[in-house]
């Protein structure tokens, strides 16, 4: 439990740091060199539609990127998949609706739907607010976990963000 | 701090008279740039492209906070985008009678209205604001979307005009446009102009000098519901009136984007031309026949009056409404049924979760049947049904300052 909580600010803090550090790079280095949470990223998998998926135990959590949530705007509504749902890789698995568009979350993995975050539901402000931490959207269990082969990793995942810009 | 973009923009802007020329961008869509383009760069707009223009759809604070901030205080949004034109000659009045379905000869000086360019089948072809002005012309906005076809119009239905011996000439006025819009609207311009505001009351305009920048024209009017004006500037003044619109101490000014312009509309129950309103819709379908003058009816003398006065007796065979739903926002596209869901009964025009209200509005087009305020419907959001009720238009009270 402790090692848990505490992973997630370990998690949250390294976010945090990276997503300064993008906005002002010349102290990138620094703030590298004091982050701790290299062993904690090599878990985390990112696609090209800006979804992530961390991996623990069998199951992905999933949810959208800090890159998603800045060019979807404030998050109003959210439509999770229900619990017992088989989702596919790629496929539609919820909606997530600004004041101005809706846009549909797609699985990184295929599996079971085993868990739904409430909290986004009640508040889906969250999804802004902590797109990696308490914005996550759902838990699968992995029925391929091979899949995850084909995401890409944290770096390569931000050099793709660099390409759309 | 600004001194660089004024400068930049002077230099830019020689020749006010070709502005939109110079002003095109330089990326591969060629899309247009308004006079205030480097400014809300430099307050970090999010710029997208708009009915050919480049224009900032939301800033930092985001469209619910934007949305919610004109509600409680005032907003600065740009319109310049939107088509300014000047009508004069002595046949003004009737030239652009002869192409809407306003009573313009039946306005006050310095009087506007809310009015339609229809087709010969009854459509409409744009909406449009016509002022009648002191200064010998009327000044008439109309959408961007629309500026092309509505200078087209404009120009051939002058040019038979003086054909027929007429006296009228159709020329664009190349200024900013600048909309302010809130509760605090008011009070921000009585800072700035050397006028009684109280004299100038919803739909009426004054040419005057704001903060001392000279050949401006105030509209009171605006498309949120709120009180607030629209603000005519020499284009080469227009990033300095918005700064010290921004630095006023009558309230605080925040700009605001098109996403909550359009939320805000939406709200004040208010068409978007291209969406809730175009060339298939006629004025009484669209709720808006109160924009045709009595003595036109009388006359019947616009285009496509004879489509148009027969529905008015027969009533149209579908309405715009106002619809509410809770649940997943409906957009526009999305089917409107009866309410056990059998029958489609209409479709959605626009639609979306309202900041203000906490509840999805939307407006659409249903059959006069199912029109009545109260009536419960069915909408049908990604294959799935959602009850939903007819409702009164505007979703929350007006603030017009009516005098």
């Amino acid at each position: 439990m402790a090692t848990g909580v505490l992973g997630r600010i370990a998690l949250r803090r390294a976010y945090l740091l990276a997503r300064d550090a993008q906005k002002t790079p010349h102290i990138w280095k620094h703030l590298r060199t004091i982050s701790v949470s290299a062993k904690l990223y090599a878990q985390r998998y990112f696609t090209e539609k800006h979804e992530w998926v961390d991996e623990e135990n069998g199951n992905g959590k999933v949810g959208i990127t800090d890159y998603a949530q800045d060019k979807l705007g404030e998050v109003v509504y959210v439509q999770l998949p229900e619990i017992g749902t088989e989702v596919e890789l790629d496929g539609e698995a919820g909606i997530l609706e600004s004041v101005k568009a809706a846009s549909e979350v797609y699985t990184p993995v295929s599996g079971e739907v085993i868990e739904g975050n409430n909290a986004v539901v009640d508040n889906p402000k969250l999804i802004n607010e902590s797109p990696f931490d308490e914005g996550w959207l759902f838990k699968v269990k992995l029925s391929r976990p091979e899949e995850l082969e084909a995401l890409m990793n944290e770096s390569a995942y931000k050099k793709y963000c660099e390409t759309l810009e | 701090m600004f001194s660089k973009v004024l400068r930049l923009k002077n230099s830019l802007i020689s020749n006010q008279r070709h502005i939109r020329k110079f002003c095109k961008s330089q990326t591969h869509l060629d899309l247009k740039r308004t006079c205030l383009y480097d400014f809300h760069v430099h307050n970090e707009g999010k710029m997208v492209p708009f009915a050919g223009w480049e224009m900032p759809v939301q800033y930092k604070a985001g469209i619910t906070t934007e949305h919610l901030h004109v509600r409680s205080d005032a907003g600065l949004f740009d319109v310049s985008h939107m088509l300014q034109t000047k009508i004069t000659g002595e046949d003004g009045t009737k030239f652009i009678e002869s192409m809407t379905v306003a009573d313009v000869d039946g306005l006050k000086e310095n009087q506007g209205t809310l009015s339609v360019f229809t087709n010969d089948s009854g459509g409409i072809l744009d909406d449009l604001i016509i002022n009648k002005t002191t200064d010998g012309y009327l000044y008439v906005v109309s959408n961007a979307g629309c500026a092309e076809k509505d200078l087209k119009n404009m120009l051939t239905q002058a040019e038979l005009f003086r054909y027929a011996g007429g006296d009228v000439e159709v020329e664009i006025i190349c200024n900013g446009l600048l909309a302010l819009q809130g509760p605090s609207a008011g009070k921000v311009m009585q800072d700035a102009v050397d006028f009684d505001m109280n004299t100038l009351p919803f739909m009426t305009n004054r040419q005057c000098s704001v903060y001392g920048i000279s050949d401006c024209r105030v509209t009171r009017c605006g498309y949120t519901g709120e009180d607030g004006v629209e603000i005519s500037v020499p284009s080469d003044k227009s990033v300095e009136l918005a700064i010290r619109l921004m630095n006023s101490k009558e309230g605080k000014v925040k700009l605001i984007g098109l996403g909550a312009r359009d939320s805000l509309r939406l709200e004040a129950g208010l068409c978007l031309y291209g969406n809730d309103i175009d060339e298939t819709t006629s004025p009484v379908e669209a709720a808006l026949m109160w924009t045709i003058g009595k003595r036109r009816r009388q006359d019947g003398d616009f285009p496509g009056a004879e489509i148009i006065l027969e529905q008015i007796k027969q009533k149209p065979k579908r309405k715009r409404v106002g619809v509410i739903s809770e649940g997943p926002p409906a957009r526009g596209g999305t089917k409107i049924y009866n309410e056990s869901g059998t029958v489609q009964i209409g479709e959605l025009t626009s639609g979306c979760p309202s900041p203000s209200l906490k509840k999805n509005v939307s407006m659409g087009y249903v059959e006069t049947a199912f029109s009545k305020v109260g009536t419960s419907v069915q909408l049908e959001v990604r294959k799935k049904m959602v009850q939903a009720t007819v409702s009164k238009m505007p979703f929350l009270k007006c603030n017009y300052f009516t005098g």
